[in-house]
């Protein structure tokens, strides 16, 4: 017990949290806009591939470092687009367009990796994001290694959770987005865009899960591996159930989800191999399968999600 | 008289079926006028066209600026809204997640300010609430408000927008008559104050009361225009169903043995019903008025073995029933016309023919050794359809094609046939047109006359007044019989007051 307690004590329990939740944050966010708009967006795991990928490569062939970032954003909007248009204009099935985003997403990014790189064995590696070391605020005690310590895309993360939180609560588009998820005629019927809102909250938060992937290839590893995504955007399509559709629980969500992942790491070391390694690589799901079966109960679904909406039907 | 309006021969055809044909209005300053006229005389369509959803065939659109006209381009739904003009459909649309403020706000503000404008905003809505009389707390969530609180919503969104133009389409469809009075003494107020107001209705008398011309529409076809003043009500009957209309003779009823009993039932869950007794003889409809949310859906599951009650007793012929189920509500000739038609009383993806056979599948004429017999089935519906007259494509068409008066009759037919003890029809006539009304409510009386039960469930308490051998009024789970046959005792009881 005495153990357990040291890892909670311990800086570096806290740091690795939210360093391994950072990547969900930014899903997580992505899959809140699109949902909150009523758009199912199921491309997300193939969308995190894809901005693995593309923002890896980006530096690779020269783009610097939040060019690569850029790059990935891009390129998850473009399949973003592709799922919006399949899904609001022509109001075709979420959930079978978003699992063939995903599958086309992956395949593609494999194909351009392939096709740049035929030749190699292991992928070439990067100069990825470092650590911060920011006077003052890294040298904080505590603090300081949790918070600003961290690479600069964690921050971004952080940052995005406030300007989501921001948009949704504070900002006449966040209604706007938050109505056309609930009930699209009563925005169509105040003159705005049911079509427009939708798709661009379908862009935006694509674009937001692919910054998810890119985090993996250019600040937690240094390179692109096929299969290194390992299911991050099924656990953030549940995690926004658990978040009930609002950014600070989503963040409070993909921390809670870190600190299992962090935890089932520092257990594996302490009970060495008196207990097969596979029993701790299942505790954050299983916690994370209880949490959200408490959350769900209450979950506030968007009236609107998964109901394509055709001007003039009721 | 100034005109803030005009429709000019306005058609518009939808394939074979010419819904709007050649209709033109002048709407003045300051005036309420009226459109009657059955479901599908073209009423909508001619709205929707005023509003942008629809484009025209033929004709225009025009408002007066400043007296000089200004024809609005076609299917521009935003051109509507800026030209001032604001609507009110029967079906709200509202978002249920957004504040009151919100809901008012939302398409009126700029969507990409960095920061809103909200106390502005609620001073004038504030305002508003005081001038028109329609107050409704600002931040409540829209998913916490009474149905009446919501309609007052709708039409704040449009005074806000400052609407010189608004149409109402069926606004009491849902308000206690209370309620209904509170809304047109508002709506007067604003009218006074140089609102221009078209309204929808097929309630005779609130057209009758209210407003201050009247317009029929028939088949698309603007038939008759009167100031209200000169109108009565055989004239614009005649009108809209281009014939005399006769409301369904109603001799009083002769009660039989009693049916149906239930003694001192509570349920318990949401919208619960609170101790009710209630008594049903056969040869006698029984009334039931009420806004709807106060227990009625509770009473009808309760009588259609969908709900248990959690107290008291029920009874059926004299004999209690410990718990009744949909199965053996069905064995003790319970028939059921449920509220939502299109959801609990028919399978839309099943034909015209299936689903009239749907509350008897064990009988032999429809199936044999648990084959259907498609004959006996094609039989039963071709004889059913022509009885009841359930138009549409025919009986091998899904009854998802169906429209909702055809739906109903279909309903009617199932039900009526297998001979039942006991009807329970909850809002049988709702959302439908005079002729098909009239045809339910005559063969309600039918059953009524062959000795059966009738539980008539109803919002609309002309309807009630007219059909009923006695009447009792739902109030939040309670329901209770009244003497009284007059509107205002039975609209306060409907809204917990007594009189």
């Amino acid at each position: 017990m005495i153990d357990i307690l040291q890892i909670f004590l311990s800086e570096s329990f806290w740091a690795a949290s939210l360093r391994i939740a950072s990547p969900l944050i930014f899903g997580v966010l992505g899959a809140l806009l699109c949902e909150r708009s009523g758009v199912l967006n199921l491309g997300i795991e193939g969308i995190f591939v894809v901005g693995a990928m593309t923002g890896w490569m980006a530096v690779w062939l020269g783009a610097g470092l939040w060019g690569g970032v850029l790059a990935a954003a891009l390129a998850g909007a473009l399949f973003g687009l592709l799922h919006a248009i399949l899904t609001v204009p022509f109001g075709l099935s979420q959930h079978v367009s978003g699992l063939g985003i995903t599958l086309f997403a992956t395949s593609v990014a494999s194909f351009t990796y392939r096709t740049a790189l035929p030749d190699v064995t292991s992928p070439p590696r990067i100069e990825p994001f470092r650590a911060m070391d920011i006077p003052i605020l890294s040298d904080l005690p505590f603090l300081g290694p949790v918070l600003f310590q961290q690479t600069p895309m964690t921050v971004l993360a952080l940052v995005l959770v406030l300007v989501v939180w921001w948009v949704m609560d504070r900002s006449a588009l966040g209604v706007a987005i938050k109505a056309v998820g609930d009930n699209p005629d009563a925005v169509n019927a105040q003159g705005l865009s049911v079509v427009g809102l939708r798709m661009g909250a379908v862009v935006a938060g694509s674009a937001l899960m692919a910054l998810g992937g890119a985090f993996l290839t250019m600040s937690a590893f240094d390179a692109f591996f096929f299969g290194m995504v390992n299911g991050r955007g099924w656990i953030c399509i549940a995690l926004v159930i658990f978040a009930s559709w609002q950014p600070g629980k989503a963040l409070l969500g993909a921390l809670l989800f870190g600190m299992f992942d962090a935890l089932q790491v520092r257990l594996q070391t302490e009970a060495g191999s008196f207990i097969p390694g596979q029993v701790f690589l299942m505790i954050p799901y299983i916690l994370s399968i209880v949490a959200l079966v408490i959350a769900a109960r209450r979950a506030d679904y968007p009236r609107a999600l998964l109901t394509p909406w055709r001007k003039g039907q009721r | 008289m100034t005109p803030v309006l005009s429709l000019k021969n306005l058609t518009k055809r939808f394939g074979p079926v010419l819904a709007a044909d050649d209709i033109s209005l002048d709407l003045m300053h300051g005036e309420v006028l009226a459109l009657l006229g059955e479901n599908g005389a073209g009423k909508t369509t001619l709205m929707n066209m005023l509003f942008g959803q629809y484009v025209p065939d033929a004709g225009s659109v025009e408002v007066f600026d400043a007296g000089q006209p200004r024809t609005l381009p076609a299917g521009n739904a935003q051109a509507a809204i800026d030209a001032r003009i604001g609507m009110v459909h029967q079906h709200f649309t509202l978002a249920e997640n957004l504040s009151v403020l919100d809901s008012v706000v939302l398409g009126a503000e700029p969507l990409w300010s960095f920061r809103r404008a909200l106390s502005p905003a609620r001073t004038r809505l504030t305002d508003l609430m005081t001038r028109s009389g329609l107050t409704v707390p600002l931040d409540a969530k829209i998913s916490a408000l009474t149905v009446g609180e919501r309609q007052r919503v709708e039409i704040l969104k449009a005074l806000y927008r400052d609407v010189r133009v608004l149409v109402l389409d069926e606004p009491t469809a849902v308000l206690t008559p209370q309620e209904a009075d509170g809304l047109f003494a508002a709506l007067r107020t604003m009218v006074a104050d140089g609102l221009s107001v078209i309204f929808i209705s097929h309630k005779l008398r609130e057209v009758l009361a209210f407003s201050d011309r009247i317009m029929v529409l028939r088949h698309g076809k603007a038939v008759g225009e009167m100031p209200t003043a000169e109108a009565d009500a055989a004239r614009i009957i005649r009108m809209m169903v281009g014939e005399d209309h006769k409301m369904p003779d109603r001799s009083p009823g002769t009660p039989g043995d009693l049916r149906l009993h239930l003694q001192n039932l509570s349920t318990s869950g949401t919208r619960p019903l609170r101790n009710v007794t209630l008594d049903a003889h056969g040869g006698q409809i029984i009334g039931i008025a009420g806004v709807s949310g106060n227990g009625q859906t509770t009473l009808a599951q309760v009588i259609s073995g969908l709900e248990q009650p959690s107290a008291g007793s029920l009874s059926i012929q004299g004999q209690t029933i410990d718990r009744l189920t949909p199965k053996s509500a069905l064995a003790h000739k319970i028939g059921r016309i449920p509220e939502d038609r299109h959801h609990d009383g028919i399978v839309p993806a099943l034909t015209v023919a299936e689903n009239l056979v749907l509350e008897r599948l064990d009988d032999s004429d429809v199936q044999h050794f648990g084959f259907l017999r498609k004959s006996g089935i094609a039989e039963n519906a071709a004889r059913l359809s022509s009885a009841y007259d359930v138009r549409g494509p025919g009986i091998a068409a899904r009854a998802a094609l169906l429209s909702g008066g055809n739906i109903q009759k279909l309903i009617l037919a199932r039900v009526i046939e297998a001979a039942p003890d006991v009807i329970l029809a909850n809002q049988p006539t709702r959302g439908l047109d005079f002729r098909a009304a009239a045809e339910i409510s005559r063969r309600l009386i039918e059953a009524r006359d062959r000795g059966a039960a009738v539980i008539l469930i109803s919002e609309d308490l002309d309807e009630v007044l007219a059909l009923s051998d006695r009447i009792f009024v739902m109030h939040d789970g309670h329901c209770l019989e009244t003497d009284s046959r007059d509107r205002t005792d039975i609209g306060y009881a409907m809204a917990g007051e007594a009189a």
